[in-house]
């Protein structure tokens, strides 16, 4: 039995605590700076547990070959390994079917999907696509593509100054012209969890789908899909704890059979022939060429090694690490926190005095603390709060306390360089 | 010396307290009423963004330079004594600089080759002050920013630079 799967039976046991799990991650036991890595990013992107990193291996030493092809045995394997990964997917967001999963190289390709192929073909001039003022360049831009192929125009629901999106605001701009609404589901730079149980019940009582964007969100909580009741559910491997290049579009079955493809290739087809071509089944037929066999098979094993955590444990230890990291933060001086609603998830962007974000990352990272900074592709949120970017501490299964409190030290130093 | 320690003067060599007089109080700070030349200087990695101008005469000398935008220290710093150090140069001067400062910091001159042969006699004096960013290679560009911006300038480029 390798170490890997000891821990994952271990875990399916209930054995291992998920103070713990820290240890399945390689990458958090490197030194940065000649100091242990505090890593805060991972709403950047998450480091994966050895049981993912094996899994690809154990894949491109032993299975890999093109999928859906041969008749021979590696292909075969590549076959199993990769509708495998389907398979865990479905389970891990309770899909009703494995066609509803379509594999994509990520949420912005996921997005630009249900923007090119549900949405272009059934949008006229003046109709609208309603998004909310927090959502990240990649829920806006696939958006604003389509409005200018179509002449529909992007409506935006406003947030307020702790981050919250007023549900009657958004309410009110959800007319007989809008024809999605796209939300996150947790807010990149904020850490907003929005209201989306009431968000799409309305907008289903007024015959309005609803996509999410749930990049920030698959990490960190129990995402049931059918509970849910949206649409389309858009997020990426790397966030999750798999690997880049790799993600996932979640969309109800009748949708995803009435949309036509939006690219053409190899393996989404039945039959080409030069008077036309017939397309595959789903959930292939948004499948084009040969896809990203390794990275879903590293995304499969992230689902599994999720689901033997826990996802409600996960979401309770991270809720307990936000409040200790929104506590102490709060009592530096001189600190401003940027997102502050109530119901909040893994993510506090803040200012420290007047010191550029930038400064403060690389301050940080001189004592091995890695946050983001910057503007968290989502320019639109810093610009209503009249900021140029923040530092963003966010956080996952595999932080602790020691992480916060290493972080608030490293920000007494930015403010003694800067004294 | 304890690793806390040499962190600490690494920060130090990177944050002189020239760099954070500059940083807090820019000189030259504003926009040119008579510009002749400007330029836009985009880091959308880190969102900083810097606008430079030029008054220069008919003898292509600067006569006067101001910058405006926002950014962090190091980036701040660099534009005010990027100003500093080329009001009252020919263009031709302050060009050299630009390739110096380039070179220097970034460490390499392979794009303007013809620009390096001549910036041996440059004194950088004060701009050395910026040579801390050498060992933060995700700051170089920060430092840089300016620099390029004002070769965008003297060059009328229309288009904004970018750092990336």
């Amino acid at each position: 039995m390798t170490a890997t799967t000891r821990n994952l039976n271990e875990m399916r046991a209930g054995v291992t605590r998920i103070e713990d799990a820290r240890g399945d991650f390689p990458a958090l036991s490197q030194e940065i700076n000649g100091q242990p890595l505090a890593w805060l990013d991972s709403a950047a992107s998450s480091q994966q547990p050895a049981s993912v990193i094996d899994k690809v291996a154990e894949y491109q030493r032993h299975d890999h070959a093109n999928v859906h092809r041969g008749v021979h045995t590696l292909s075969h394997r590549a076959t199993e390994a990769y509708e495998g990964a389907r398979d865990s997917v479905r389970k891990f967001i309770n899909a009703n079917s494995r066609s509803e999963i379509v594999f994509t190289s990520g949420t912005t390709a996921a997005i630009n999907l249900v923007a090119q192929s549900f949405c272009r073909p059934r949008l006229t001039q003046g109709d609208k696509i309603l998004l909310t003022h927090l959502e990240h360049h990649s829920n806006i831009v696939p958006w604003q593509l389509v409005c200018e192929q179509t002449g529909a125009e992007l409506v935006v629901a406003p947030i307020d100054l702790n981050g919250e999106l007023p549900l009657d605001a958004m309410l009110e701009l959800m007319d007989s012209r809008v024809s999605i609404v796209a939300a996150a589901h947790v807010s990149n730079a904020l850490g907003t969890i929005l209201p989306l149980a009431k968000i799409i019940a309305e907008a289903h009582r007024r015959g309005i789908p609803v996509l999410v964007d749930g990049a920030q969100a698959v990490p960190h909580m129990l995402v049931d899909v059918q509970q849910l009741g949206c649409d389309f559910y858009a997020f990426s491997g790397h966030k999750m704890f798999g690997p880049t290049g790799i993600g996932v579009l979640y969309g109800k079955e009748t949708l995803l059979d009435a949309m036509p493809p939006w690219q053409g290739g190899g393996d989404m087809i039945l039959e080409v022939r030069f008077e036309g071509t017939t397309y595959n089944e789903l959930p292939y037929k948004f499948e084009a060429g040969t896809p990203n066999i390794s990275g879903a098979v590293g995304l499969g094993a992230a689902a599994d090694y999720l689901q033997a955590l826990g996802m409600d444990r996960i979401s309770h230890h991270e809720f307990e690490l936000l409040e200790y990291l929104v506590s102490k933060l709060s009592r530096l001086d001189g600190i401003r926190l940027i997102g502050t609603a109530r119901n909040k998830a893994s993510v506090q962007s803040f200012l420290l005095d007047d010191i550029h974000p930038h400064d403060l990352g690389t301050i940080l990272d001189h004592q091995g603390v890695a946050v983001r900074t910057g503007h968290h592709c989502a320019m639109p949120v810093m610009e209503f709060f009249g900021v140029p970017g923040t530092a963003r501490a966010s956080l996952a299964l595999y932080n602790n306390r020691q992480d916060i409190d290493r972080l608030a030290d490293a920000l007494l130093k930015a403010k003694e360089v800067f004294a | 010396m304890s690793t806390a320690a040499l962190d600490t003067d690494e920060l130090r060599d990177l944050y002189r307290e020239l760099i954070l007089d500059h940083a807090r109080k820019p000189r030259h700070f504003g926009k040119l009423d008579d510009a002749t030349h400007a330029a836009e200087g985009i880091n959308p990695l880190c969102g900083d963004k810097l606008k430079i101008y030029f008054a220069i005469d008919a003898d292509n000398r600067i006569r006067d330079a101001r910058f405006e935008g926002s950014g962090c220290a190091i980036s701040v710093a660099s534009a005010s004594l990027l100003t500093d150090t080329v009001i009252g140069l020919e263009t031709d001067r302050a060009l050299q600089f630009f390739a110096a400062m380039v070179g220097r910091l970034a460490g390499r001159t392979d794009d303007r080759k013809n620009q390096a042969d001549a910036i041996d006699d440059i004194d950088l004096g004060k701009l050395r002050a910026l040579e801390g960013v050498r060992e933060f290679p995700s700051r170089v560009k920060c430092a840089t920013l300016a620099w390029h911006a004002l070769n965008s300038a003297l060059h009328r480029t229309a288009k904004p630079v970018s750092t990336e």
